[in-house]
């Protein structure tokens, strides 16, 4: 009976990201079609429709912007997230359970509300409309992910070695620099490759705040409501990919420990 | 007359309201080997990071090599820990965990190289430079923690439990490597362990603590032998205590009524009891006779042989007294095997009055 029960909830693990990947397993699939639609008889493989997406001056101006907001969301997430981390874990104060709530908020808030009031709040002080008013929102929904990531690899640090480092002269400045900060690094890497995935995925926020200048799925939105190209399969399959590879290299990257030379040593030797 | 390493005044340290350092005074010599026993949760650890700067005194003084260091931060003394767990920083090599403490000193490089090699010659590892922490062993970890702490050339070394970590046999060898150290290079040692095997071998004076206050402060053989209170008997060695009230006095000497029978006891000449004092004293039981052994002694008693405990060459006998009490006693194997007992039997043991040891009264 355990073994049936095993078995189906493995079957339905399967159907369940079946069903979330088919969409873009279609997408990906088609991408490297010959022909301007869709059909039962694949005809490829080709590249003829990423040719077009990247001679499209466009797609391309709106790629670039995406990689240079997450790529700051990224930079300033992570400074955020990580400082906010770092006083949470060493420090009590009062309301630091309210505080904790509060960073809670920006992953919970539906994101339609949040572009809305960030819209509203970036209007209201003349901000909105810029690339900058991309980076702003995307900071405020992604800094709380990368305090999430940091905040984790905090507690599991050997709070010895800070009193080890006191112990030998060093201050507490110095010790932040020299000790806690090398063992955070690889959290810090897949804090920041986190962030810049989710920024460089991110829909809605983008649409409500940004004007002209926009982001990649911002174009790929107003694109579709002209003619369904197929260059929308291309570059939805290279959005997909390249957020995907920032997951996979920030899971990589999380897995070192402090004092590992990969994320694939185990640390075990002979003395 | 060299100045004190280390004096702790009345210390006190609060947790809340749990106080785990009840006003401890202790001066510590230039040179010494002081260490701190006590069963877990005595304070005899917490005491080691009061004098670290790792914790802050609630009240009390504290003054290290003269200067007074009460609220000193830990970077601003000279207190190098070794520590159980080692705690070498992983993201660094040998040869820089051992240079870590120069690093907030103006020493300029080459210097802080030769410093650096010539503590881990020091303490044996010269060709471990270059590896990284993962790659040690326990030992290996430990002597390095050593050499960083040396590298400074600090006055006072603070040890917490550092051969906790190792297996017995390395223990013992580091035993007595670190004292043959601290011997060549006359620092003065402060030294925290539960091991008590290990802080008799090694110490010039023994601290006991118990319940955060300093029960006992003497040179092994004093607080192995001459215990001051009922505390420090039952915890270090092996001993039977006996208690009760002087009700009379022999021709050889007053003698104590206990539950277990009356016993003769023999005290220094200038104390007096006299007849309704309570008196505590102890005999070791490595001090006993048995009456396979040839003549018993003045003081006698009967108890059932309830169990044996084997460590390596020295066996322990415990019997059963009349009162329900265990006593015990401790022979070397070969001797042991003259004494036919099986579980059950009967078996008189006894003492000379001169051998066992009267608690002085408070």
């Amino acid at each position: 009976m355990d073994r049936l029960i095993n078995l189906a909830l493995k079957a339905y693990a399967v159907c369940a990201f079946v069903f979330i990947f088919l969409p873009v397993l279609t997408l990906i699939v088609f991408s490297f079609h010959l022909d301007r639609y869709p059909s039962l008889i694949w005809k490829g493989p080709g590249l003829v429709w990423y040719k077009e997406v990247l001679n499209d001056p466009a797609i391309v101006e709106a790629f670039k912007n995406s990689l240079v907001v997450a790529l700051s969301v990224g930079i300033l997430s992570t400074f955020f997230g990580g400082t906010a981390a770092y006083f949470v874990n060493r420090w009590d104060f009062r309301g630091k359970h309210i505080y904790l709530a509060l960073t809670l908020m920006p992953p919970t808030t539906p994101l339609i509300v949040l572009g809305l009031s960030l819209l509203v709040f970036l209007s209201l002080i003349h901000l909105s409309g810029t690339l900058f008013s991309i980076v702003f929102g995307h900071v405020v929904f992604c800094s709380p992910f990368a305090m999430a990531l940091i905040r984790l690899r905090l507690t599991e640090l050997d709070r010895t070695l800070e009193e080890a480092a006191w112990n030998l002269g060093h201050g507490e400045w110095r010790t932040i620099a020299r000790v806690v900060l090398p063992q955070l690094v690889s959290a810090i890497g897949a804090a920041l490759l986190i962030t810049m995935a989710l920024s460089f995925d991110e829909f809605i926020v983008a649409w409500f705040v940004s004007a002209l200048d926009v982001t990649l799925p911002v174009k790929i939105y107003a694109m579709m409501g002209g003619n369904v190209s197929t260059k929308l399969n291309a570059v939805g399959s290279m959005v997909f990919a390249i957020s995907i590879l920032l997951v996979i290299l920030a899971q990589i990257l999380w897995m070192i420990q402090p004092g590992q030379r990969s994320a694939f040593d185990n640390g075990r030797r002979l003395g | 007359m060299a100045q004190a390493a280390v004096i702790l005044n009345n210390v006190v340290k609060r947790f809340g309201s749990v106080e785990a350092v009840s006003g401890v005074s202790l001066e510590v010599n230039q040179g010494e080997f002081v260490a701190f026993i006590g069963p877990s949760g005595c304070g005899k650890t917490t005491t080691l990071r009061l004098v670290a700067g790792l914790e802050q005194p609630s009240s009390g003084t504290i003054s290290i090599n003269g200067r007074c260091m009460t609220n000193a931060k830990p970077w601003e003394r000279d207190t190098p820990m070794v520590w159980q767990n080692f705690a070498l920083f992983p993201f660094l090599n040998v040869r820089r965990n051992v240079e870590f403490g120069l690093r907030e000193r103006k020493i300029d490089k080459k210097k802080r190289q030769e410093k650096v090699s010539r503590a881990l010659e020091i303490v044996g590892v010269p060709e471990l430079g270059e590896r990284q922490i993962s790659e040690l062993s326990g030992g290996q970890k430990q002597r390095v923690g050593i050499a960083r702490a040396l590298v400074t050339d600090p006055k006072v070394l603070l040890l917490d439990e550092p051969l906790g970590s190792l297996d017995a046999n390395l223990r013992v060898r580091m035993q007595s490597e670190l004292r043959a150290l601290q011997r060549k290079l006359g620092i003065t040692f402060i030294y925290v362990t539960h091991n008590q095997s290990e802080a008799f071998a090694m110490a010039d004076r023994i601290v006991v603590m118990h319940q955060g206050r300093i029960h006992q402060i003497g040179s092994p053989h004093e607080v192995y032998r001459q215990p001051s209170d009922k505390f420090v008997a039952e915890f270090v060695g092996v001993n039977n205590i006996f208690s009760g009230q002087v009700s009379e006095f022999d021709k050889k000497g007053p003698v104590v009524s206990t539950g277990n029978g009356p016993f003769l006891i023999s005290i220094p000449n200038e104390e007096k009891v006299t007849i309704g004092d309570h008196v505590t004293f102890l005999i070791s039981a490595d001090r006993v006779t048995t009456s396979y052994e040839g003549e018993l002694e003045e003081n006698q008693v009967t108890g059932a042989v309830k169990g044996q405990e084997f460590v390596g060459t020295i066996v322990t006998l415990l019997l059963e007294l009349k009162d329900g009490t265990t006593f015990r006693i401790q022979k070397q194997e070969r001797q042991m095997l003259q004494i036919p007992t099986k579980l059950g039997d009967n078996l008189t043991v006894s003492w000379n009055p001169n051998d066992a040891y009267v608690l002085p009264t408070s």
